[in-house]
């Protein structure tokens, strides 16, 4: 099975980043690491890899710059990643992100696409069904367990009250949870081999798009205005009068946690 | 002069503190308090490649060089020092043995499990009286027909009972003045593993006296020449002491991490206890034997990595280190007050565990005899 994995380097959220004052776009360091929800992305593709004998690339739109993050996941067991890097391509939205992407993994082939729900930095998750829709097959979400045999992809996609059972037909489009399988460790092996791993960098006009089609030249959407998330609440305090645990359930209740 | 790691060292680090912080840091109390060791999370470790790390890939290694393995051991010992000490023991002590003097078919038959971490070897040196005077030596093996008969003690071997155990090497008197190094397979009848000791720290790391009585080995697990064990345990030693100090840089970086983290956010007199100098200058002086262990660490695997002499260095950087951490450790535990005496805080822990530092792999007093022949000194020849 050739698999595609979508694979985001962003700012390392331990560190505080900026926006820039004009378009509010996130001041990309030049470390930037692999979105942690992309590990698990990584991972199920490694194991629907090996066990089909196929492969794993990784694509992603980043600027160029260090591929920390990039070799993180080529360290884990990625065979190969397509980066494609480009000034034209900042600020572009998400549909536009979405159109780049599909047409390098269209470029390169695929069984089937991997990606994350949404990204730690932009949390816009409309991106994979963006790729679904423009790569003209099925999208099968929120996995929080993925089965394969020969040409269907079966998964339990997560609901707020349990799963639905879902599966399609290769090709497809797949989005995993944090949680649907865990993450290896890359080992020092891995590290020395993503040394020498292809890591083939495009260009937006290597991909057939001119100028106007991209960045945000080619965005629909912008940023209008920030404002800082309001600092934290005080929580609420339940007394104990010996009846504080129905409060509590009620609460827990509410929140869909029980 | 370049004082940068590689970038893939430098990921490496990142993966293996990431590790210890999630496989290791939530459970070393816990298992400081019930001296469990911790088979699984030993494991885990033998599959992030850990015990591998400076070995031939054809035995399943990673080719690293050995400033990358004092890396991995620094970055355990920042959390927990008995599975550092597990691994340093593992890789210099267990392994280093056989891919140094082991013949092809002693290599292929163990290598291949102790690389993977599958499987830990020990390394049977010391013996109640026979430590830093390693030539008092009293364990025998006499050659009988096709086969080495092994009676003596050894005391404190660490990683030798463990459920993966599969060998210890010894060193055993096999002439008048001969001593010679031997693999005994943990399963030979005769070798008897007592009950591990009541140590004062690193209760997570496995320790233990062996007996042999009338224990019987093949010929063919003399390991090396017959007659050199003298000579190979001191050079496996050399390593050995890098590597502590490695260990001992991950308390002191411990040491500093919550000390400065602490002096910020605990209030005394309405005011952080950092805002005191009393606290801040040993949080500076904390973050000096740091930087000095590290810099004297690093500076001796770097040596040893070129091929170039690394001896005195090596002692120079195992007793400064050692040092260091003994002090950053009381002292850290002092900025906790009474929350440093309590066994749970992990300064408390890194303090108890810390004391071996200046003792294991050549005590202090040794260091400075080496270092003190080193300049020449005709000292206690």
């Amino acid at each position: 099975m050739k698999i595609a994995v979508c694979a985001k380097q962003i700012p390392d959220p331990a560190t505080p980043y900026e926006l820039d004052p004009e378009h509010h776009w996130i001041v990309r360091p030049d470390d930037q690491i692999l979105d942690d929800t992309d590990r698990y992305g990584v991972e199920i593709g490694l194991q629907l890899a090996e066990a089909s004998e196929g492969s794993v690339t990784l694509f992603s739109m980043s600027p160029a710059g260090n591929l920390q993050g990039i070799r993180q996941a080529l360290a884990m067991g990625a065979d190969k990643a397509v980066i494609v890097s480009d000034p034209a391509l900042k600020g572009s939205d998400a549909l536009v992100t979405a159109k780049v992407l599909a047409r390098a993994i269209q470029q390169e082939g695929f069984d089937l696409v991997i990606a994350g729900t949404e990204s730690t930095d932009g949390s816009a998750g409309v991106l994979p069904q963006q790729l679904s829709e423009l790569l003209e097959v099925p999208a099968l979400t929120f996995a929080k367990a993925v089965e394969h045999d020969g040409d269907t992809i079966r998964i339990h996609r997560q609901t707020p009250d349990g799963y639905d059972e879902v599966e399609a037909t290769l090709p497809a489009v797949l989005t995993v949870t944090a949680g649907v399988v865990e993450p290896r460790y890359p080992t020092f092996k891995g590290i020395m081999q993503a040394k020498q791993k292809p890591v083939e960098q495009l260009t937006a006009a290597d991909l057939g798009f001119d100028a106007t089609e991209v960045g945000a030249a080619g965005s629909a959407q912008y940023v209008r205005s920030v404002t800082p998330v309001p600092a934290r609440q005080a929580g609420e305090i339940v007394e104990d009068d010996g009846e504080a645990y129905r409060k509590i359930l009620e609460v827990l209740e509410q929140a869909k946690v029980v | 002069m370049d004082f940068e790691f590689s970038d893939e060292q430098k990921a490496f680090r990142k993966v293996v503190r990431e590790f210890a912080e999630a496989e290791i840091a939530p459970y070393a109390e816990e298992w400081d308090r019930t001296h469990e060791f911790p088979t699984e999370t030993v494991l885990k470790m033998g599959e992030l490649g850990l015990f591998g790390l400076p070995f031939p890939a054809e035995y399943g290694g990673s080719e690293a060089d050995f400033t990358t393995l004092c890396i991995a051991i620094e970055e355990l010992a920042r959390v927990d020092q008995s599975m550092a000490i597990t691994l340093e023991a593992g890789v210099g002590l267990g392994i280093n043995p056989i891919a140094v003097y082991g013949s092809p078919e002693q290599k292929e038959r163990w290598l291949p499990d102790l690389v993977a971490g599958r499987s830990l070897a020990a390394f049977g040196l010391t013996e109640p009286d026979a430590g830093s005077d390693a030539g008092a030596t009293k364990t025998r093996a006499i050659l009988d027909g096709d086969e080495w008969v092994i009676n003596g003690s050894k005391a404190f071997i660490t990683n030798s009972g463990t459920d993966i155990t599969s060998l210890v090497t010894i060193t055993a008197r096999t002439g008048q003045d001969e001593i010679s190094t031997i693999v005994v397979p943990a399963d030979t009848p005769g070798l008897t593993v007592e009950p591990p000791y009541r140590k004062m720290g690193w209760h997570a790391s496995d320790t233990h006296g062996l007996r042999f009585d009338d224990c019987r080995v093949p010929k063919e697990n003399l390991l090396g020449e017959r007659g050199r064990g003298f000579h190979q345990f001191l050079a496996i030693l050399d390593d050995g002491r890098i590597a502590v100090a490695a260990m001992a840089t991950g308390v002191l970086q411990a040491c500093l991490e919550h000390s400065v983290a602490y002096a910020k956010e605990r209030t005394a007199f309405g005011r952080p206890i950092g805002a005191n100098q009393a606290i801040a200058f040993k949080c500076a002086d904390l973050e000096t034997m740091t930087e000095a262990a590290r810099l004297l660490t690093y500076k001796a695997a770097w040596l040893k990595d070129q091929g170039l002499p690394f001896k005195q260095a090596a002692a120079v950087a195992k007793l400064y280190a050692a040092e260091a951490a003994v002090t950053a450790t009381r002292e850290a535990t002092q900025i906790f007050g009474g929350y440093g005496f309590m066994d749970e805080t992990p300064v408390a822990r890194q303090y108890r565990d810390a004391k071996i530092l200046e003792i294991g792999e050549g005590t202090n007093e040794i260091q400075r005899l080496v270092i003190s022949r080193g300049l020449g000194l005709p000292v206690e020849r």
